[in-house]
């Protein structure tokens, strides 16, 4: 290590990533330098992607591929691989890999990072890249048997579809068994209340133990990226954010596409409206986290019992105050670029009585769980030591958020890259080094505490905001044209996870290319590592703990 | 105390019963109520049999627990505290389809997951209703545009109930399903829609471009469902 270190350091200045030095690490395999607002983009060549991505990460430290974002130009396919460090996620460069129309295949980055499998199977679904060398080009969102790939220029969307429903027979059929090995394949899902909406997992058994898990996912696959193509920056594409990850993880998303958009337009957000933000994305995390923990516990215990129905309470009280302050449940679409819809509700000592008294009945809830759930032995034994996911791994996976944490990396965009009113505030980031299922449990459970924390400052905030000083909205023009070319990634810390937003604008009011990084999508591509090898009953347990939301990892 | 008669809790039903014990001899205290004594004193009523039985189906109805997308997140709000569907005999949701007789559809439904629906509900023991929460599930909703989205659960199966909201509030979720027992317990009936997406196996399908490209991937006995976008509303 401690010969690493001053290694890594020459690729790195004061201002943060030396582009030049990245440069002359790569020498020969650099043709051109983009810049996104981001970071810089080399330029590739399609072969050679290995080669790159290899020296990117073992020479430089770029240890984090965020996401693949494939799309097609007029004259080219391109493929642009955004990544980051754990150690710093500000340390940013993007690796473009174009190629030519009529044979449209690029070299597969999987042995490299993971992650790549299905972020580079998202894109031959999707945009039609073909990845040589990839260990299982398959589609992944779509059918097998579709027609096309949508996402693609020439895509002719009322052309019939053909959708198979195989695998439908009884999982103890016989052609089931394989009677050399003798084990036993089995379907879980789509339609399973353990798979917390609509996932599949092919599971091969030996006996009770899990040989392979293969998550067949896009049960849920609603075109999201096509809808934000298709709605103009201001106003349109800011409802969809609330439908990704719905537990509801709204304000968070809706951060996510604003945080992007508002870096792209160049556009400031007044620092009152960036408090309320804060305050109503950290309720949104309570929330959020309150699903993840009544659905694990319905999975474990396996009824709708006392601490299910207790987590319902409680989030229906952080809906009643997002309700109070955004007009709606779950889908609030409150955040505007440039700020938010409006301000907080009057009269205003009334929401912040009721936000109080939440935070103040907050740490007896607390307290109940963790003796209805956290020292219950039957719980224990389910979970600790289950599910185990070493820190490397997870890299390697692109895993983030609770899941990331629970195993020791202590990675949050909002210290790691701060946004909002963050930095103002007061707060910890939480990790645990259990890498089971409890420790992701648990750091669920204390990340509800450090919400509650933020919340309360920002209430006291502001409560004694000067009146005439409340902005909620900077000027934003009524129609925005982001100048041409310009390309923007950016993410925020959502409750799962690293949420990322890419951006290309071609000078019209709607993005040519959105691109969404869900966490849960790569948070879901470790399950087969975690649980592969032990026994189902703890598969299930695992995927609870992932807390995965389908409509954000399908889209 | 396990040995007080029922009567000192509910109120003394004596004068019914001791008309009744007159005529039919005895009968053990615990099988008296309110209702026993709102018949009077000869136990019997006199009604069609269809009707009542489908007042007995409209009062005690089990929910499938089936979720898709955002809707179902309200859905579990709606049977959960505060809202607790099960108040009005309709909220006990059961895995399996074999032991439900209604099925909420609450979210977008899309290419890969139609089959899989129409197969869940082929699952459900007669006489079965449906109950589509939110606007995705009666039209695409906001997805409506999408390259992959159904354009409503009534091009897969039938529908009794619509709740439109994106999502419903758990209170309309509410009223859409005591809607339904209500027309349930009236005897009822939707109108049968027309179903343009069936479930039908690969051999049976017209032939043409599209079939006999997919000809060689698709074993002629496997079901499939085929989805003509051109034709969608
Ligand atoms: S109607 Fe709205 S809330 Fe319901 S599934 Fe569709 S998008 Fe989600």
């Amino acid at each position: 290590m401690s010969l690493e270190r001053p290694k890594r350091q020459q690729y790195v200045t004061e201002e943060g990533v030396d582009y030049d030095a990245i440069e002359r690490l790569l020498g020969e395999h650099v043709l051109g330098r983009e810049t996104h607002l981001n970071a810089e983009g080399f330029v590739i060549r399609p072969d050679e992607v290995q080669d790159v991505l290899f020296a990117l990460r073992d020479e430089a430290g770029f240890d984090h591929l965020s996401v693949v974002t494939a799309q097609e130009y007029a004259d080219r396919y391109e493929s642009i691989y955004h990544l980051k460090k754990y150690d710093d996620p500000t340390q940013e460069v993007s690796v473009v890999v174009p190629t030519s129309k009529d044979d449209p295949v690029s070299q597969t980055a999987e042995p490299v990072y993971r992650t790549a499998d299905w972020h580079e199977r998202e894109a031959y679904d999707l945009v039609g890249i073909e990845y040589e060398g990839h260990p299982d080009p398959r589609r992944i969102l779509l059918p097998e048997t579709w027609q096309g790939h949508p996402l693609a220029l020439d895509y002719d969307q009322d052309r019939p579809q053909i959708v198979t429903l195989a695998e439908h027979q009884n999982p103890i059929a016989e052609d089931h068994y394989d009677s050399d090995t003798e084990t036993m394949f089995l379907n879980i899902g789509p339609h399973h209340p353990a798979t917390h909406g609509v996932l599949h997992l092919k599971t091969v058994l030996d006996g009770e133990q899990v040989v392979d898990v293969d998550p067949d996912i896009g049960y849920l696959h609603r075109c999201e990226e096509q809808m934000a193509q298709n709605g103009t920056y201001r106003h349109q594409i800011m409802p969809y954010p609330d439908r990704w990850d719905y537990a509801p993880g709204g304000l968070m998303n809706e951060w996510g596409y604003a945080r992007a958009a508002e870096d792209l337009a160049d556009i400031d957000v007044p620092e009152y409206a960036q408090v309320i933000r804060t305050m109503g994305a950290e309720l949104c995390r309570i929330c959020s986290h309150m699903l993840a923990l009544g659905t694990f516990c319905l999975d474990i215990y396996g009824d709708f019992t006392a601490i299910f129905m207790y987590a319902m309470r409680d989030r229906e009280k952080v809906q009643n105050l997002l309700e109070d302050l955004t007009g709606s449940r779950m889908m609030f679409n409150y955040l505007r670029l440039g700020g938010v819809a409006w301000d907080l509700p009057e009269p205003r000592e009334e929401f912040f009585e009721k936000t109080r008294d939440f935070l103040d009945d907050l740490p007896e809830a607390t307290q109940e769980y963790h003796d209805l759930i956290t020292s219950n032995e039957i719980f224990q034994i389910r979970t600790v030591d289950t599910g185990v996911l070493d820190p490397e791994t997870a890299k390697q996976y692109g895993a983030t958020g609770p899941v990331a944490r629970a195993s020791g990396i202590d990675y949050d965009l909002r210290r790691d890259d701060p946004y909002g009113y963050y930095p103002e505030l007061d707060w910890d980031v939480v990790t645990e080094d259990g890498r089971d299922n409890y420790a992701r449990l648990l750091v669920r459970m204390r990340e509800v505490e450090q919400s509650a924390r933020i919340i309360e400052q920002c209430i006291d905030l502001l409560e004694d905001w000067p009146e005439e000083d409340r902005e909620i909205q900077s000027n934003v023009p009524r129609t925005l044209r982001p100048d041409p070319d310009t390309e923007i990634y950016r993410a925020v810390e959502a409750a799962k996870g690293e949420l990322g937003i890419y951006i290309r604008a071609d000078g019209t009011d709607k993005p040519a290319r959105f691109k969404i990084r869900s966490p849960c999508f790569s948070n879901l591509h470790t399950l087969p590592e975690m649980s592969e090898g032990e026994y189902v009953a703890d598969l299930v347990a695992s995927l609870g703990s992932l807390d995965i939301i389908l409509g954000e990892v399908d889209r | 105390m396990s040995d007080t008669p029922s009567e000192t809790i509910t109120g003394s039903t004596d004068p019914m019963s001791k008309t009744r014990e007159a005529r039919m001899g005895e009968v053990d205290s615990r099988f008296n109520s309110r209702l026993r004594e709102a018949f009077g004193s000869s136990p019997f009523i006199l009604t069609k049999f269809d009707q009542f039985m489908n007042w007995v189906r409209g009062s005690s109805m089990f929910m499938l627990q089936f979720g898709i997308a955002c809707c179902s997140l309200e859905m579990m709000h709606t049977y959960a505290v505060k809202h607790d569907l099960d108040r009005f005999g309709s909220g006990v949701p059961r895995a399996s389809p074999r032991q439900a007789d209604t099925i909420i559809i609450p979210g977008t439904i899309v290419s890969k997951f139609a089959p899989r629906m129409k197969r869940v509900y082929d699952q459900m023991a007669e006489p079965k209703f449906v109950v589509n929460m939110g606007s995705c599930a009666i039209s695409g909703g906001p997805f409506q545009e999408g390259y992959n989205v159904i354009k409503g659960a009534e091009e897969v199966i039938p529908v009794d109930i619509h709740v439109p909201g994106c999502p419903p509030r758990p209170e309309a979720l509410v009223y859409g399903v005591v809607k339904l027992q209500e027309r349930i317990a009236q005897g009822e009936s939707s109108p049968v829609t027309v179903k343009p997406y069936e479930l039908e196996q690969f051999g049976d399908l017209e032939r043409d471009e599209l079939v006999d490209k997919l000809a060689s991937q698709i074993d002629t006995d496997d079901l499939v469902m085929r989805y003509n976008w051109a034709d969608s509303p």
